[in-house]
């Protein structure tokens, strides 16, 4: 029998950790692609093109190159999670109303008060969300990792599916489905209250 | 609220945007008495808002030299510029999440006013602008109308004290009654405090109704400089003769008053009987109330009837003021 609580949080550090390395990268390409059109180009070319080949692929990708374990397993996760944080900062600055940045510049704030100001606040539910669909596809996906050997609560649906022992797999697959559920709910209402900060009641 | 407004001098301005072929400002060269109130009229494309925007700084001009209460805007930095200019623009651009008084207070908390004189301060601009601090203070922008949040617009700019106005086609995204009260609104304002004010519009009706002065503009470049009566009697150009449709009198009765063109009443209660225009009123009150078949009008000051208009009368006027 497998510890439970030991795989929970392998699960959950690799997934943490994959997450804060994709908010490092995905929310500076975010800012960047809102202000430049052409590394937007380049950089949805790049998401789309990625989007095509499977998670487990990019994992066995990740084998000659990075060999098996945590490490692998890290590199794989975090790719899947900078598209949605990217493209959901990029989306949220490019929706800030132009004339209200007009204004904001007009009125006399410098650049840095724009930004803190008037531009983040407003798109930041929207980053937010990004955030939310990062972080319950990298739960799930983490499951993924026990095939090459990067531990997690994928191991008791491996070693299930290996022994044939059904509940084995069914409480690997319950435990990541509470775990992704959870982590939904909370992001969501989370986001809901700050959405509300910004916006006001609906 | 402290009153007066600020000289401004533009001295041979040239911009030029890059990758353009031509120059949007062309040698414009402008004296403004402080706490006139005065528009920039023209056609779209002749260089009004990028004219308004070299006043604070938003666009750097190639050459020529900005002169605000006498001071050169150069040495200045830009932010510290615009804090002291107001800006209103078409799109209004409020802080969608911020409440109407936040947004009002936004200049005032940039240069760092206390919280007590801020509250104060917004519920007199709210008060100004003709919104009900109680009602308004806390609605988020949009939970307020076009004009509603335009007159929010002006008061934010207003919020820190300003001697200089700038305003970009204000009224241009608000239905046309909506529009007509705000131009009157602007107008009570402007005689309030005094504050000089650059106004932007294409709008020849608008501009003729509120201006103290218009700056008519082509190409940019300043065509005219005068007094509405001016450009319209004396258009410098056939071009500005089209563009203010000169040729319609109507057009210059509407800017002459019923006071200032009357006769003394030839003998008291002669007026028994004939239609009133208030001495406020325009000529062209005057002239349709003679249309709908009276001799003579009796115009009023108050309660009295202080005098009389025939056609001869407004016929008159419009000569003496061409
Ligand atoms: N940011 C800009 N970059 C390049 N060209 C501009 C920019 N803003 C305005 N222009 C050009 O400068 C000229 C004057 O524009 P503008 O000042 O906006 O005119 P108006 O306000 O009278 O409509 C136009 O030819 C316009 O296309
Ligand atoms: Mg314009």
């Amino acid at each position: 029998m497998l510890d439970l609580a030991l795989h929970v949080r392998d699960h959950l550090l690799l997934a943490g950790a994959a997450l804060a390395l994709a908010l490092l990268a995905g929310l500076p390409a975010g800012v960047w692609a809102a202000r430049s059109d052409r590394f937007r180009q380049l950089a949805l070319g790049t998401i789309n093109v990625g989007r095509v080949i499977p998670s487990l692929a990019v994992l066995a990708l990740m084998l000659p190159l990075l060999g098996i374990g945590f490490w692998p397993a890290l590199v794989a996760l975090t790719l899947l999670a900078v598209p949605p944080i990217a493209i959901n900062t990029d989306i949220g600055l490019r929706g800030v109303p132009a004339a209200m940045v007009e204004a904001a510049r007009g009125l006399g704030m410098t650049q840095g008060q724009v930004r803190a100001r008037a531009e983040w606040p407003l798109a930041l539910p929207v980053v937010f969300a990004g955030v939310r669909t990062a972080t319950v596809e990298v739960i799930a996906s983490a499951t993924l990792a026990a095939f090459i050997g990067g531990g997690g609560l994928g191991e008791y649906i491996l070693n299930g599916l290996a022994e044939a022992d059904t509940q084995q797999l069914l409480e690997g697959a319950v435990s990541v489905s509470i775990l992704a559920l959870g982590a939904e709910a909370l992001l969501g209402a989370l986001e809901r209250r700050l959405s509300t900060s910004v916006w006001g009641p609906a | 609220m402290i009153a007066g407004g600020v000289p401004v001098r533009l001295e041979e301005i040239h911009v030029r945007y890059p990758g353009a072929d031509r120059a949007a400002i062309d040698g414009v060269s402008l004296s403004i008495e402080g706490g006139a109130l005065v528009v920039l009229l023209g056609p779209s494309g002749c260089g009004k808002s990028t004219l308004l925007r070299t006043i604070n700084g938003l666009v750097a001009p190639q050459s020529g030299r900005i002169l605000i209460d006498g001071r050169e805007i150069t040495g200045v930095a830009p932010e510290q510029l615009r804090r002291g200019i107001g800006y209103v623009i078409q799109a209004v651009g409020l802080f969608p999440h911020m409440s109407v008084a936040q947004n009002i207070a936004v200049v005032p908390e940039l240069i760092g006013w206390d919280a007590a004189k801020i509250r104060t301060r917004t519920d007199a601009l709210l008060e100004l602008v003709r919104l009900d601090p109680t009602r308004y203070r806390d609605r988020l922008p949009r939970q307020l109308s076009g004009g509603e949040q335009q007159r929010v617009g002006v008061a934010r700019a207003l919020a820190a004290e300003p001697r200089l106005l700038l305003m970009d086609e204000p009224f241009g995204a608000v239905d046309a009654i909506v529009r007509l009260a705000l131009q009157d609104e602007l107008r009570r304002i402007h005689e309030a405090l005094g504050t000089t004010m650059l106004f932007v519009t294409h709008d020849v009706d608008e501009a003729l109704r509120i201006a103290d002065q218009i700056v008519v503009m082509r190409a940019g470049q300043v065509v005219q400089y005068g007094s509405p009566l001016h450009v319209l009697a004396r258009p410098a150009t056939p071009y500005v003769a089209e563009l203010l449709d000169a040729a319609d009198s109507v057009r210059r009765l509407q800017l002459l008053r019923s006071g200032d063109a009357m006769r003394p009443l030839p003998s008291a209660g002669a007026a028994a009987g004939w239609p009133h225009v208030d001495a406020a009123h325009t000529l062209r009150e005057a002239l349709s109330r003679l249309l709908d078949g009276a001799d003579c009008v009796a115009v009023d000051r108050g309660d009295t009837v202080a005098g009389v208009l025939t056609f001869d009368d407004v016929r008159r006027a419009l000569a003496a003021a061409a």
